[in-house]
């Protein structure tokens, strides 16, 4: 495989809370020490339950936020350091898609403003081949031209969500970053919408990085999985091993809380105890070995790494523990 | 079919009844004071002898007389002049200062903010009346000084309005999602976030040119505004601080007083309609 398509390497995302004296910072790891490489065409998850990163590291990789230290790669250019001009040409090739529909709308647009916003950016088009491009990316995204005109509150969060993925794919971007896109929508349209990310995938032979806390989701689309704890990127590997054989602790943990239907079957359910640790505050060594049911000595002093494991069939996946 | 959505807000603001009296009213004050002197023969300056100081309503004089005998009805017309051009440009001048500051200082945070808002803070700590007096009084007594002075004190509340308003609105993921196309600051700025941080300071801006009217006729009144013999609603009603004219003469500052509600009344429904109108959630 050539080039990957976005690579982060060691990104690190520290924002600072408050200045002490002396210059000692208090700061907050958001995101700390992340390897990860994206290659055309794949799905990859982005998992871990609220506070742990994954918004932020999603949107350092867009450089929507600045990294504080680390390479962030797009097809192997080092778009670490390019400033708002710079970059303003690679936005249409990287987009993101938001978790509440009802914010990510100005309010006070309609629907072909906000949808044309983006190609305003780089003044190639005329008024008409705008509003062609928007007709037919709306009529992609399963809307009708009634809507041009329509406001976002005229609309249900489903169809306002077709508006978000409309925008962000109508300069044809190759990666697109979901935060939680489907989190805020009922079950009803949920699937819906998933549906429509994943033709539309197929369709536009689109990137994806979705960013979810929602397991039953990320099984459903993802072709790999990202499992982030505190900041930190504890277990990475191809779907199906991960949901069949998960290594990590906290995977384990993870993957037993997803809810199944069926009154009858009896789950080992793993419940993790005590609170997430504050990042304000992290444990020494292990992030997890304050809740780990396998933590040793080793662990609360001694920080493992994430390391490439191979199983039985030689299939190759990550994960940081010291299990493995 | 085309902008459908802009004529939507002109159509609201036309089947608005409150907007249209409001609108009506203003009208008719500008016009009346604008054209009325110029059809009828009107001296607002010269002592009419024969009628009499203080005199009440009569067919000569139809508002009657003031107490050096001047003609109220033409006072009133020429003093509406000045109050208007003094209430409607100082607003102007505060809006254009303080939309543009407020908008910086809330977007960029940072330096921006410090600066702009511990100046607005400056120019707030002060008493209003006394700083205005003393710029007056440095660069003479003018309508022209008058208007800007009020205008350039005035920019503090809509700039900290404004200012709140983006602080809000800069944190939506709408404001990112325009970042992450690429958008500029300054595109931001206009395309977002403007639109949604005036609304709700549409109604202070239609007080600010009542407020304006009155700042004009307090510094008449310590004769720093207006000078007489020029007549404006204000320094007309502070005649009236005298008890006899308060008491005796209600046709000296009765009329004046009844234009100075009816500017603020018809300022207030047309700021009113105008933020209804272009709040697409309202029908």
């Amino acid at each position: 495989m050539g080039v990957p398509l976005l690579e982060v390497k060691d990104l690190k995302k520290y924002f600072v809370i408050k200045k002490g004296k002396e210059g000692k910072e208090i700061r907050v790891k958001a995101v700390d020490n992340i390897d990860l490489k994206f290659n055309k065409g794949e799905i990859v998850g982005l998992v871990g339950e609220s506070g742990c990163g994954k918004s932020t590291l999603g949107r350092a990789m867009l450089k929507l936020h600045e990294a504080t230290a680390g390479q962030i790669l797009f097809k192997g250019e080092d778009i670490t350091h390019y400033n708002q001009n710079q970059m303003r040409p690679l936005r249409e090739k990287m987009q993101l898609i938001f978790q509440d529909p009802y914010a990510s709308l100005n309010p006070r647009k309609i629907i072909m403003q906000s949808v044309m916003a983006p190609l305003n950016v780089g003044k190639k088009y005329t008024k008409e081949e705008k509003k062609q491009k928007v007709i037919s990316i709306l009529n992609e995204v399963g809307l009708s031209e009634k809507f041009l005109e329509k406001y976002p509150h005229e609309m249900s969060g489903g169809q306002r969500q077709r508006v978000v993925i409309a925008r962000a794919l109508i300069n044809n971007p190759e990666l697109v970053i979901c935060d939680e896109p489907v989190s805020a929508l009922d079950a009803s349209v949920r699937s819906q919408v998933l549906n429509l990310l994943k033709d539309l995938k197929k369709e536009r032979d689109l990137t994806y990085v979705f960013i979810s806390h929602d397991l039953s989701v990320v099984e459903y689309l993802c072709d790999k999985v990202a499992v982030m704890y505190l900041g930190r990127i504890v277990e990475y590997a191809d779907k199906k091993q991960l949901f069949h054989n998960p290594l990590h602790p906290y995977t384990q943990a993870l993957l037993s809380s997803i809810p199944v239907p069926d009154i009858h079957t009896k789950k080992s359910e793993i419940i993790l105890q005590g609170e997430v640790p504050s990042p304000l505050n992290p444990p020494k060594g292990c992030l997890f070995s304050t809740r780990c049911l396998y933590a040793t000595e080793k662990c609360k002093t001694e920080s493992p790494i994430l390391t490439e494991t191979k199983n039985l069939e030689g299939n190759k996946r990550k994960v940081a523990c010291f299990r493995y | 079919m085309r902008h459908h959505y802009k004529n939507q807000a002109i159509k609201k603001f036309l089947y608005d009844k409150k907007a249209m009296l409001g609108l009506f009213i203003v009208l008719f004050l500008v016009c009346a004071v604008l054209i009325i002197p110029l059809i009828m023969d009107l001296d607002p300056y010269t002592t009419d002898k024969m009628a009499g100081f203080g005199k009440p309503p009569s067919k000569t004089h139809i508002l009657g007389t003031d107490d050096v005998g001047r003609d109220l009805f033409a006072r009133l017309l020429y003093g509406g002049r000045i109050s208007l051009f003094v209430g409607i440009a100082s607003t102007l001048v505060s809006v254009i200062i303080g939309i543009p500051l407020g908008l910086i200082a809330g977007y960029f945070r940072g330096a921006a903010e410090s600066i702009i808002m511990r100046i607005a803070d400056a120019f707030m700590s002060f008493p209003a009346m006394v700083l205005i007096l003393v710029l007056v009084a440095v660069f003479g007594p003018s309508i022209l000084t008058v208007t800007v002075v009020i205008g350039v004190l005035g920019w503090t509340a809509i700039a900290k309005l404004i200012y709140g308003n983006v602080l809000s609105i800069r944190e939506k993921d709408f404001i990112e999602a325009s970042r992450a196309v690429g958008m500029k600051n300054t595109s931001i700025i206009i395309w977002d976030i403007l639109p949604n941080a005036i609304p709700p300071v549409w109604a202070n801006i239609s007080f600010r040119v009542a407020g304006g009217i009155l700042t004009e006729s307090s510094l008449s009144f310590l004769g720093m505004g207006v000078q007489t013999p020029q007549a404006s609603w204000g320094n007309i009603i502070y005649a009236a601080q005298n008890l006899l004219v308060l008491t005796a003469r209600p046709w000296v500052w009765i009329p004046s007083g009844i234009c100075i509600i009816l500017v603020v009344v018809g300022f207030n429904f047309i700021g009113e309609g105008v933020r209804d109108a272009l709040d697409p959630k309202t029908k």
